[in-house]
């Protein structure tokens, strides 16, 4: 009985927070669920009759679990999201509870939640999980989470939980993933890429913001045939024989076309399907890859995966387009220096000499300490950037960073308000030309929420 | 005029943004048209204390810390020393401020032993402990001079008879949270847990660092004023940040 008390208890807040423009109501519902039934998401994702993923990961939780979704519908199975970033276990509790019936039956077959790196222990315990994703594990808000093998340790404590029958779906490509995966006793399924694009410096050499260069077992740095992003890519360490693991589901054939999207070939077994996506970036390709494998995991075939994939939208500020005045607005998303440079890297494949707003908070959501912005390699936009303006509670540490990048000073404006910066940089566009706007978290928030009062955009708890 | 820069473990001690010190200081060096010579020394590899005037050494995990430590004190210690009773500069942030110290005691294991350039030791005092994070403003000792930065260390840094603090903590938690004071000096050796990363707000540090590494080398030698328009206005904003705006 108390299960249902919790319902309708959250039911009338996800209201009240609506009707008083409180904003998407969006963890409130969950956490009042969970103080009047504690057990509630164990007890409500145990009704769902195929069970639970749980996706997690630094970068692209929500795409993949967007991907994912897409894939799902195609397939006809109705799923249970947590979106908007809601992915702490309030935020799982608050989709359950929401898309219940008032007698406490999910309205769904399938949950499938995107969950934050240091709640997976908590969410993985209480759903007992058919899948589990695990993406990747970049260096991101120190001050929360944390070092980042404390991250990892909290990882192998959640497989621990995993039911007997579960599946673990794990980036080989990603050292510190790897590691998580070749421990797990049970069955698991690898994935990764067998080549990338060019990034046009060095191949062979991780990136300056790596944060896994060396082997886990032995302290001895990977030796890398090949860097798709970040740490990630096919290593080995010459002095224990660690390796990359040999995917079961591989990508390869990997073609991006600037901010319009991505393609590739991914194979599994005898199946081998042509993926084709309007997410742009090479991030994009490995959540696209993850999410076929989590739909291979649950029964879903080819031909639907491809129908799945090419239909899924990109979830708000992550590859989404809105037209203001005729103008094109990119909003990529960038919170830490992996998922920065490859935006940057995807902008200037774009763009010969783009227009860009650069959008820097420092609140809890997006991490207090803005150190990271020195590990992104905001050189690449030296002699490249038209007109860069630069917002948000940070703006002054970004403006500081690309003056010491080399950027040239009259390409650069500093803007505090976010509305203003928008409508600054839309006025130094040329014909046909598209912003590019990079925002953390809650300066996405912020600059989104700007545009959905001028109602250019939908809020993002209606989507 | 070169200025000989030595980066400790780039690939290891890489925390919260420590390249951007380096990239600080030789833009600094280069906008003034002095030439930069970098060298990047790895695990392994020793230190010829001839060849450079100036060594940076940043933050790591523990794991990375432990990695550094014994290679650190045995293979690069006697040219670190030599190369420090003879002037020359370093900077050690974060975890390189730690293993720049006596020793450092971790929650668990034994104790990591430090290179001791510096009279400190770093006790951490057990994993249920908090960790000591958020925005810092710090007050020069000599000259009342501001520092602004970001801090993030489970460790508490104790200072001996023959090292003084960089400052007194305006805002933040400093060396252990307790005594006010933050970092640590001897001779050319600075020591301290702001990052942020430290140099590029605090640009008077890193021309006082290349200056220190340019007279070992070169004799007496006066850097040009830059106009910093950009380093103080973040500054400001970083202040402002950590509640201490308006604070004497």
């Amino acid at each position: 009985m108390r299960e249902l008390a919790a319902i309708a208890a959250a039911r009338l807040a996800t209201a009240a927070s609506r009707g008083l423009r409180l904003g998407g109501g969006t963890t409130l519902p969950g956490r009042i669920a969970l103080a009047v039934a504690p057990r509630i998401v164990s007890t409500l994702s145990h009704r769902l009759p195929r069970g639970v993923v749980v996706v997690s990961g630094t970068n692209g939780k929500t795409t993949t679990a967007r991907l994912l979704g897409g894939i799902l519908d195609a397939a006809g199975l109705a799923a249970i999201h947590n979106r908007a970033g809601a992915n702490l276990l309030s935020g799982v509790a608050a989709a359950l509870v929401e898309q219940a019936s008032v007698t406490g039956q999910p309205r769904g077959e399938v949950g499938l939640f995107e969950v934050d790196e240091a709640s997976l222990p908590g969410v993985v315990g209480a759903t007992r999980p058919r899948v589990v994703i695990l993406l990747n594990l970049f260096r991101d808000q120190l001050d929360r989470y944390g070092e980042i093998d404390l991250v990892a340790e909290g990882w192998r404590r959640a497989l621990a939980a995993m039911p007997d029958d579960g599946t673990l779906v794990y980036n080989v490509d990603d050292p510190l993933v790897a590691d998580v995966g070749r421990e797990y006793g049970g069955r698991r399924l690898g994935f990764g890429l067998d080549d990338a694009p060019r990034r046009g410096d060095d191949h062979r050499a991780p990136e300056h913001a790596a944060d896994a260069r060396y082997c886990y077992r032995c302290g001895r740095p990977y030796e890398f045939s090949l860097v798709t992003l970040g740490h990630m890519g096919h290593y080995r360490c010459v002095a224990c024989g660690t390796r990359r693991p040999v995917p079961d589901v591989r990508a390869s054939g990997v073609l991006l076309r600037g901010a319009d999207g991505a393609s590739a070939t991914i194979t599994a077994g005898r199946d081998v399907m042509s993926i084709s996506t309007t997410l742009p970036g090479l991030y994009n390709v490995y959540d696209a890859t993850a999410a076929v494998a989590g739909a291979l995991t649950l029964g879903v075939t080819g031909a639907t995966i491809e129908r799945g994939i090419a239909a899924t939208a990109p979830a708000f500020g992550r590859g989404e387009r809105v037209t203001v005045d005729g103008r094109e607005t990119l909003f990529l998303l960038a919170k830490n220096p992996a998922g920065f440079n490859e935006v940057l890297r995807t902008v200037l494949l774009a763009d010969a000499a783009p227009v860009l707003v650069i959008a820097i908070n420092d609140l809890i959501a997006d991490g207090r300490d803005i150190s990271w912005l020195w590990d992104v390699d905001f050189e690449m936009l030296r002699g490249r950037a038209r007109a860069i303006v630069v917002t948000g509670l940070r703006a002054a540490d970004m403006a500081l960073r690309l003056k010491y990048a080399g950027v040239d000073s009259a390409a650069v404006t500093v803007e505090r308000d976010g509305a203003a910066a928008l409508e600054r940089a839309r006025g130094m566009l040329r014909d046909g030309e598209r912003l590019y706007v990079l925002p953390t978290y809650t300066a996405m928030l912020h600059l989104r929420a700007a545009l959905t009062r001028q109602g250019y955009v939908r809020g993002f708890w209606k989507q | 005029m070169d200025l000989r820069l030595c980066h400790l473990y780039p690939d290891l001690l890489n925390l919260y943004g420590d390249r951007g010190n380096i990239t600080t200081l030789r833009q600094r060096a280069q906008w003034r048209g002095i030439g930069v010579r970098l060298v990047e020394v790895r695990l392994g590899e020793p230190i010829d204390p001839q060849a450079h005037d100036l060594f940076f050494i940043g933050g790591g995990e523990d794991r990375q810390q432990r990695l550094a430590a014994p290679d650190l004190c045995r293979v690069k210690g006697a040219g670190l020393r030599e190369a420090a009773e003879a002037g020359a500069a370093v900077l050690g942030v974060c975890g390189g401020y730690q293993l720049l110290g006596q020793y450092y005691r971790p929650a668990d294991g034994p104790d990591l032993e430090g290179v001791g350039l510096l009279d400190l030791h770093t006790v951490h005092p057990g994993p249920g402990t908090r960790r000591l994070i958020g925005n810092i403003v710090i007050r020069e000792a000599s000259g009342g001079v501001r520092l602004v930065g970001f801090e993030n260390h489970g460790g508490r840094t104790y200072l001996g008879p023959k090292a003084r603090p960089i400052g007194t903590v305006v805002a933040g938690f400093g060396n252990n949270g307790e005594d006010g004071s933050e970092g640590a000096v001897w001779r050319a050796v600075y020591g301290t847990y702001l990052h942020g990363p430290l140099l590029p707000k605090n640009p008077w540090l890193a021309d006082r660092l290349i200056t220190l590494a340019l007279r070992r080398r070169y004799g007496e030698v006066t850097l040009e004023p830059l106009p910093d328009v950009e380093e103080q206005y973040a500054a400001e904003v970083a202040a402002a940040r950590s509640g201490a705006a308006g604070r004497p």
